[in-house]
């Protein structure tokens, strides 16, 4: 493609300089994502992205990692917001790469994590033909976005993308997806930046309504047995000072959801650990005896709540969530709140009281002796919460850990206490495997200074274990523990529960990873007892650089204490021998 | 029960879609769905009947809310409003019947707007449960071809589904940052791994 005078003159670009001039609309792509403050793009190159590629090297600002899969770069991008709390942008060409993109913009969505995916299609001449690579991503992606756009006139480009950018970070945040066209990149038009975005439709609570602030503090004054559920909306509302600050002064103790982990110091003597599923027996317990639940910026999933009937018999609900549609949704909801975490509940603690709940704070005491979520059996045999632990040791607690998803997920939630804002990443939503190791790199980019460990199972681990060679060559430093049971361990541990021990495609084969990260040429080590696991993970932990470490645990672990799908706490399953 | 649900929405391409999908996305039943233009340029209004709770349909108010180009959504309580259904009808009719079919559409205020040798076209503007009546009256000159639009709906009187919100240019959002260093206490006790399978 020909450079035009025009744009050669632009070549000195960036930040309004190019403002008021003709560019092409691959150009006036770059410059606005400039404009929003990007400075990663994890893509692959395709036919009709091709007038895009051809001019993203003229601006050394944005970085364009090469992924080896387009899936991977959704989750990349993912982990990149998550940890580095803007918004992560993701390129696919058209047809099969933006279909790739699927899986990875729906955990996003699942899981309220701001991401702008740019897809390219079918100039606008073939669009509907069933050209060669078209498809309707748009339509194919309309569930799955919070909003999304097929720009058909290059005139509309950089307004789309402020939008997209406006549209992705405020509110709830979310996936927004552009589609453009091969013929848009290559058509020109004066380049100019809106100042604001024009969404009448779209104006976002965030003040909580101030009566149903006084009503909900006039509940928490009455409560004898106050219990917070605390979400993800704490940690994107940057709210855990402010969410300290009444637990402290209500002598509230709070359970963090799985994504809201960190949103509450887990070494908080007010801390719970997470619920549900799969989550602290008494922590299952408080939610099930309180007599006044603030759920904040969480959304009563069903891996939380169980049997929804079930669930909180005894409380008052008070639902604090940015938007409205979750509140009533899943459970009912006394008083509902509107609005943005942290400015809702800095609202709140001007109306509290400062109160104490002796009482109510030993009865928890008394069920974390009685049910501790993280007690390991004492046993010569490498466990993988063994594994979780000596990566809390090494690290100190100091990393961002990112999961993939699974049995490893749920004993990384368990056997790590997460103090700092945003340590936790995971695909808790849909839960998607082969989320791990893309996310990983993802959050490292994000935050290069940071230690970054991404905790796998050897399942999801080899659906995106191509971004090996993507770690590889942009030395990304992620540190990836493969909890190598040889089986999909959920899967097994459900069959032996569920389904009488008929196993069925449990068991996992997989290659000699430590030759697979060498044919890759990153650093691995093995280790097959507790000893081994414990001296590979500091060598890990101090080593510069991606590096894998193969842990080879017991094949046959489950994860404890467990609540049966659609079951309450009556139902909790302990681990074996743990009864006592 | 049934609700009628009126929401104001930009007329942009693609936007029933966006609603569409939502309804089937979120499993929401819906009776009937009309869409047209408005005193607005731009806004479009579209009508749903929706059956379910009241539960239910506040889901439906909030899912159509959270549409991007949704503007303004509202649920018209029957009471308070007025409810039409356009039905075209084309019946079956002879020199003897004919009279009788044209009489009775007077009787229930409805049109004849085409005439042929063996059949009518009716049109009729009511509410539903009219229009039901007039079917079962037709069906038995034998009902050739009907088309009926779905519901619409008006609120009366000075009650009126709020006007789409002023166009203005949305200030800027506020935009949230984390806040890092939270106070470290240390009531959790962090047990040490047991390796020797002593300890209990």
């Amino acid at each position: 493609m020909a450079i035009s005078p025009a744009e050669r003159a632009s070549t000195q670009h960036s930040n309004g300089r190019s403002e008021g001039t003709r560019l092409s609309g691959a150009r006036i792509l770059c410059e606005s994502l400039i404009r929003e403050g990007v400075d990663t793009i994890f893509g692959i190159p395709g036919g009709v992205v091709l007038p895009l590629y051809n001019v993203i090297i003229d601006y050394p600002e944005l970085r364009h990692i090469l992924v080896r899969h387009e899936q991977a770069g959704a989750h990349a991008a993912d982990g990149y917001a998550r940890a580095g709390n803007r918004v992560g942008v993701c390129l696919a060409t058209s047809g099969p790469a933006a279909t790739n993109l699927v899986t990875g913009i729906c955990s996003a969505m699942m899981d309220s994590v701001p991401i702008v995916a740019i897809t390219g299609n079918v100039a606008t001449t073939v669009l509907g033909k069933d050209a060669f690579q078209e498809t309707d991503i748009v339509g194919i992606t309309m569930p799955i976005t919070k909003h999304n756009y097929l720009v058909t006139r290059v005139e509309d480009l950089a307004r789309v993308v402020k939008e997209a950018f406006h549209i992705a970070r405020s509110g709830r945040p979310g996936p927004v997806l552009i589609d453009i066209p091969k013929d848009v990149f290559t058509s020109e038009t004066t380049y100019h930046y809106p100042a604001s975005v024009h969404l009448p439709g779209f104006k976002p609570t965030l003040d909580g309504n101030s009566k149903q602030i006084k009503a909900a503090a006039s509940l928490w004054s009455r409560a004898k047995k106050p219990l917070i559920l605390a979400g993800q909306g704490v940690t994107i509302s940057g709210g855990q000072r402010e969410l300290l600050a009444l637990a402290e002064k209500t002598h509230t103790p709070v359970v963090c959801t799985l994504l809201g982990l960190s949103a509450f110091p887990e070494s908080h003597a007010l801390s719970l650990a997470f619920p549900g599923m799969h989550g602290a027996g008494y922590s299952n317990q408080a939610i099930d005896q309180c007599d006044l639940l603030i759920g904040v910026g969480q959304r009563f999933d069903d891996r939380v709540t169980g049997k929804v009937a079930a669930f909180a018999p005894n409380a008052k609900i008070v639902h604090i969530d940015i938007d409205p549609a979750e509140i009533g949704k899943n459970v009912r909801c006394d008083v509902p709140i509107v609005g943005d975490a942290r400015r809702v509940l800095h609202a709140l603690a001007d109306e509290v009281p400062s109160m104490e709940h002796p009482e109510w704070l030993a009865q928890i005491d008394e069920w974390k002796r009685q049910m501790p979520l993280t007690a390991i059996r004492p046993t010569s045999q490498f466990l993988p919460q063994h594994a979780i632990r000596f990566i809390y040791e090494a690290t100190k607690g100091d990393a961002i850990i990112v999961t993939d998803v699974g049995q490893h997920q749920m004993w990384a939630a368990q056997h790590f206490w997460y103090d700092k804002p945003g340590s936790f990443i995971s695909s808790g939503g849909l839960g998607a495997m082969g989320f791990g190791v893309p996310a990983a790199m993802g959050a490292k980019v994000a935050r290069p200074n940071d230690t970054v460990w991404a905790i796998v199972g050897d399942g999801g681990f080899q659906m995106t274990s191509q971004e090996l060679a993507t770690i590889a060559e942009e030395r990304i430093g992620v540190k990836i523990a493969l909890m190598n049971n040889g089986y999909l361990g959920m899967i097994r541990q459900w069959q032996e529960i569920f389904y009488e021990r008929r196993f069925s495609s449990a068991y996992l084969g997989g290659p000699d990873y430590l030759k697979l990260a060498d044919a890759y040429g990153i650093k691995a080590l093995r280790a097959t007892t507790p000893e081994e696991g414990r001296r590979i993970i500091e060598e890990a932990q101090a080593y510069d650089g991606p590096v894998l470490v193969d842990l080879q645990v017991i094949a046959e672990e489950n994860v404890y204490p467990m609540i049966p799908p659609g079951g309450s706490i009556e139902n909790m399953m302990l681990e074996p021998g743990d009864r006592d | 029960m049934k609700h009628t649900v009126v929401a104001l929405m930009e007329d942009k391409p693609g936007v029933l879609n966006r609603v569409v999908n939502m309804f089937s996305r979120r499993a929401f039943n819906i009776e009937s769905l009309t869409v047209g233009h408005t005193e607005l340029p731009h806004v479009s209004r579209m009508t749903v009947v929706v059956d379910g709770t009241t539960n239910d349909v506040e889901q439906v108010v909030k899912q159509l809310y959270k549409v991007i180009d949704v503007l303004k959504v509202s649920d018209l309580t029957e009471d308070k409003s007025i409810l039409r259904d356009l039905t075209l009808m084309k019946v079956s009719s002879n020199r003897e019947t004919r009279g009788e079919i044209v009489q009775i559409a007077q009787i229930v205020g409805a049109q004849v707007v085409d005439l042929a040798h063996d059949s009518v076209i009716l049109q009729i503007a009511a509410e539903e449960e009219k229009i039901d009546d007039f079917v079962r009256l037709m069906r038995p000159f034998g009902i050739k071809e009907m088309v009926r639009t779905g519901r619409v709906a008006m609120a009366r009187g000075a009650l009126n589904v709020e006007r789409a919100p002023d166009l203005a240019e949305l200030a800027a959002h506020q935009h949230h940052r984390r806040v890092d260093g939270v106070r470290r206490d240390t009531g959790k006790k962090k047990v040490a791994v047991d390796l020797t399978g002593e300890a209990g």
